[in-house]
C-alpha cells in the first residue's frame, strides 16, 4: 500500500472531488472518512464480553441493530400482493443484493409452490414437448452468473415535472443484483428441438396472474437461464421459487418467476404485459413495443436523498452503475452540478450486465453542492442528462428512465433530489 | 499383474474421471460447446446433446390442459360464446368493485374511455384507447381475473365480460356475440398504434 501524498488531496474536479487514485492504490486507508464510525477506546470490558453469547442457529438472521434496513413496500389498492417492494440502495454496499432485500414486483402475490408438484413444460413449435421438474434440472450442468435485474418502471417518478423527495431506494430500488445459478435455457431448447419457425417463446409463471411475456428466440439462445439458486441458496419465494427465468440486462418483467411453461411460437402472443403495459407511448400517440434492454445508468447511493451529512470534511461518495450492453467502462462524478467531472474508482470485479460499485473521495467544504454521476458502458453509450432524455420521449413515457441523478447537498447537511 | 502396474492403471482411471469432470465444470462455467464434456481421449467426439436429456415426454392432452395463452389470430380460443348483456351481469358481481361502474372510476385500472387522448399531456390508456388486440382481453381475463379468484370464470363468462368491455368502449354492438370466430376479427381502435423496437431474425 502506498503512502498518502500531499498531491493526493489536491482536488481533480470542482467543489472538492479528490483523485480516484486514493481508492485504486489503497491510499484511502490513510484517510479518515466521515462515513466511518470512529472506534472509541474500550477502557472497560463491555457487557457482551462478560458472558457467553447467543446459541448456534440453523439459519442466520442479521443483527437486530440493522433492522431499520427494509424494503420499501407499496401495493396496489385493494391488494396486499400486487405491486412492488424496492431495494433500500442507500443502505447497501458492494454489488450483491442480499436475498432478503432483493426487489419484488408481483402481479398477484407470491405463490407457495411445493417443489415436488411444480413442472416446467416446454411445448409449441418443438419436435419433442418435454416436462422438467426441479430435481431433474439440478442434474444438468449448472452455470452461475452475477446479473442485475431492473424493472423497466424503475425511476419512473423522475418523469414528474417536480423532483420527488425520496431516497435512492424509493426512487431507483426496483433494481437488484444477485449471483444466479441454473441451467442455460439453450440446453433445454436443444433438447426439445425448436422448429425453424420458432422465433419467439411465451414464458408463463405459476402465480395467480399466470404472468406471461414473449421473448425472442435469439435472446433465449444467447444468455437466458432458468435459475434455481439465488446467491447460493434456492430462490426465495418472492423471486420465483422453485424456478425462474433470468434474462440478463432486459426489463425485469421478462424475467418470469415461478416459471411453469415455455411455448415456442412464430410470433409474439401479445400478452397484456407486452401491449397494455411495458410499452412506451411517444408524443405522436404511437407506442414502441418490445423495448427490452435496460440502458446504461448509474446512481450515487451515498450521500443520497434523505441522508444527513455529518459536517464539513472528507467523505466517501459511493454508487452503482450498470448497463444491459455489457460492462461499465467508466463512471464520472461531479460535485458542482455538472460543471466539472472526474472519473471514479470502479470496484472489481466489473462484470457484464451486473452492478458495478464506484467510489470517489470528496472533501465537502460545508457549502451547497450538487452531486451527480454519469456512467459510460463498454459500447461507449453514455448516460444522458434528464433534459436530453425527456426531449426525445415526451411527457407520457413511463418506462426505461435512465437519466443522470442529481443530489443537492445543503449547507445544513440535508440531501435532496434535484433536477439540473 | 504387479502391484505397481495396477496402481498405475487406477491412477489413470482416476485422472480420466477427473478430466471428464473438469470438462463438465468447464462447460458449466462458459456454457460453451457440448464437446467439452466428452472424454478427452476422443479426437473427433460424436455430436452429443448439450445436456443430459432428462426431460420427460408430455402428452398433447396435458399441454392442452395448461395452455391458456391466446394468440392475436385467435389460436387457442375455446368453444363457447358471450354477449355484452350477459357480460354486464358478470361484471356487476365480479369486476365492478375494483374497476368501477362501466369500467371507470374504480380503485384499479380504468378499462373504458380515453380514446383520442394518446397525444395529450395526460393520456388515458384503456382497452378502448390503447389495447391493440381484443384477444388479449380474453386471455388476460381468463388467466388472471377476477383478482381474488382467477380461473373461476367459465369460458362463456370470459367471452361475455370481454364482449361487455368491448361494447362499453364502443367497439362492438350491444347484441354482438363474441366467440372463437368473431373475437379475433374485432378491429381495435389502436390496432395500428404500435411499432416493434426489435425484429427477430427470420
Amino acid at each position: 500500500m502506498s503512502k498518502l501524498k500531499a498531491h493526493d488531496l489536491i482536488p481533480v474536479a470542482g467543489n472538492g472531488l479528490l483523485p480516484r487514485r486514493l481508492f485504486l492504490t489503497g491510499g484511502i486507508a490513510g484517510l479518515s472518512l466521515l462515513r466511518a464510525v470512529p472506534l472509541s477506546a474500550q477502557q472497560n470490558v463491555p457487557e457482551w464480553m462478560r458472558a457467553p453469547g447467543a446459541p448456534l442457529r440453523p439459519y442466520g438472521e442479521r443483527s437486530p441493530h440493522e433492522s431499520r434496513v427494509q424494503r420499501i413496500v407499496g401495493s396496489m389498492p385493494g391488494t396486499t400482493g400486487s405491486g412492488s417492494s424496492r431495494t433500500p440502495l442507500e443502505f447497501l454496499e458492494g454489488m450483491i443484493t442480499p436475498n432478503s432485500l432483493h426487489f419484488e414486483r408481483h402481479h398477484s402475490g407470491v405463490p407457495d409452490i411445493p417443489p415436488a408438484e411444480h413442472r416446467l413444460v416446454i411445448h409449441g413449435l418443438v419436435r419433442r414437448p418435454l416436462t422438467f421438474d426441479l430435481e431433474t434440472l439440478t442434474r444438468y450442468p449448472l452455470i452461475s452468473r452475477i446479473q442485475f435485474i431492473e424493472c423497466s418502471g424503475n425511476s419512473t417518478a423522475l418523469y414528474a415535472p417536480q423532483p420527488p423527495q425520496a431516497g435512492a431506494g424509493a426512487l431507483h430500488g426496483l433494481l437488484s443484483c444477485a449471483e444466479w445459478t441454473g441451467v442455460p435455457l439453450g440446453t433445454l431448447l436443444d433438447e426439445v428441438g425448436v422448429h425453424r419457425d420458432g422465433k419467439w417463446l411465451l414464458a408463463e409463471g405459476a402465480d395467480a396472474a399466470a404472468m406471461s411475456r414473449s421473448i425472442p428466440m435469439d435472446k433465449a439462445l444467447d444468455d437466458v437461464m432458468i435459475a434455481i439458486y439465488q446467491n447460493g441458496e434456492r430462490l426465495r419465494p418472492e423471486n420465483g421459487y422453485p424456478m425462474r427465468l433470468v434474462v440478463p440486462g432486459w426489463e425485469g418483467n421478462t424475467n418470469v418467476k415461478w416459471l411453469r411453461r415455455l411455448k415456442i411460437t412464430a410470433d409474439p402472443l401479445m400478452a397484456k404485459d407486452e401491449t397494455s403495459k411495458y410499452t412506451d407511448l411517444l408524443p405522436n400517440g404511437t407506442a414502441l413495443q418490445f423495448t427490452f434492454p435496460m440502458a446504461v445508468k448509474s446512481v450515487i447511493t451515498s450521500p443520497s436523498g434523505g441522508l444527513q451529512m455529518q459536517g464539513a470534511g472528507l467523505y466517501q461518495i459511493s454508487g452503482i452503475a450498470w448497463s444491459s450492453a455489457g460492462r461499465i467502462r467508466r463512471v464520472e462524478v461531479s460535485a458542482d452540478g455538472g460543471k466539472s467531472w472526474a472519473p471514479a474508482a470502479l470496484s472489481a470485479p466489473v462484470l457484464p450486465k451486473a452492478l458495478t460499485r464506484f467510489r470517489m473521495a470528496w472533501r465537502w467544504n460545508g457549502g451547497p453542492a450538487v452531486l451527480m454521476s454519469r456512467a459510460i458502458d463498454e459500447t461507449g453509450a453514455i448516460q444522458p442528462a434528464r433534459d436530453a432524455l425527456l426531449g426525445t420521449r415526451g411527457a407520457a413515457y413511463r418506462y426505461h428512465y435512465h437519466a443522470i441523478q442529481s443530489w443537492a447537498v445543503a449547507a445544513s447537511g440535508e440531501v435532496r433530489n434535484v433536477y439540473v | 499383474m504387479s502391484m505397481s502396474s495396477r496402481r498405475a492403471r487406477l491412477v489413470c482411471a482416476v485422472t480420466t474421471a477427473a478430466l471428464v469432470m473438469l470438462g463438465i465444470a468447464h462447460a458449466a462455467q462458459t456454457s460453451s460447446s457440448p464437446q467439452a464434456a466428452s472424454a478427452p481421449r476422443t479426437s473427433t467426439p460424436p455430436p452429443t446433446p448439450k445436456g443430459p436429456s432428462l426431460g420427460v415426454a408430455v402428452s398433447a392432452a396435458e399441454i392442452a390442459a395448461m395452455d391458456v395463452s391466446i394468440g392475436p389470430d385467435g389460436a387457442g380460443l375455446p368453444p363457447g360464446s358471450g354477449t355484452p348483456k350477459q357480460g354486464a351481469e358478470v361484471y356487476a358481481t365480479k369486476c365492478l368493485a375494483c374497476h368501477g361502474p362501466e369500467g371507470a372510476n374504480g380503485i384499479n385500472d380504468r378499462l373504458v374511455g380515453g380514446q383520442g387522448t394518446l397525444t395529450s399531456a395526460a393520456p388515458v390508456k384503456t382497452i378502448g384507447s390503447y389495447w391493440p388486440y381484443a384477444t388479449t382481453v380474453f386471455d388476460y381475463v381468463r388467466r388472471a381475473m377476477p383478482y381474488p379468484a382467477p380461473h373461476s370464470l367459465s369460458d362463456p363468462e370470459a367471452y361475455a365480460v370481454t364482449a361487455y368491455l368491448l361494447h362499453l368502449n364502443g367497439i362492438i354492438g350491444a347484441d354482438d356475440v363474441m366467440d372463437a370466430t368473431s373475437l379475433p376479427k374485432v378491429k381495435m381502435p389502436n390496432r395500428g398504434g404500435f411499432s416493434s423496437a426489435i425484429q427477430p431474425k427470420r
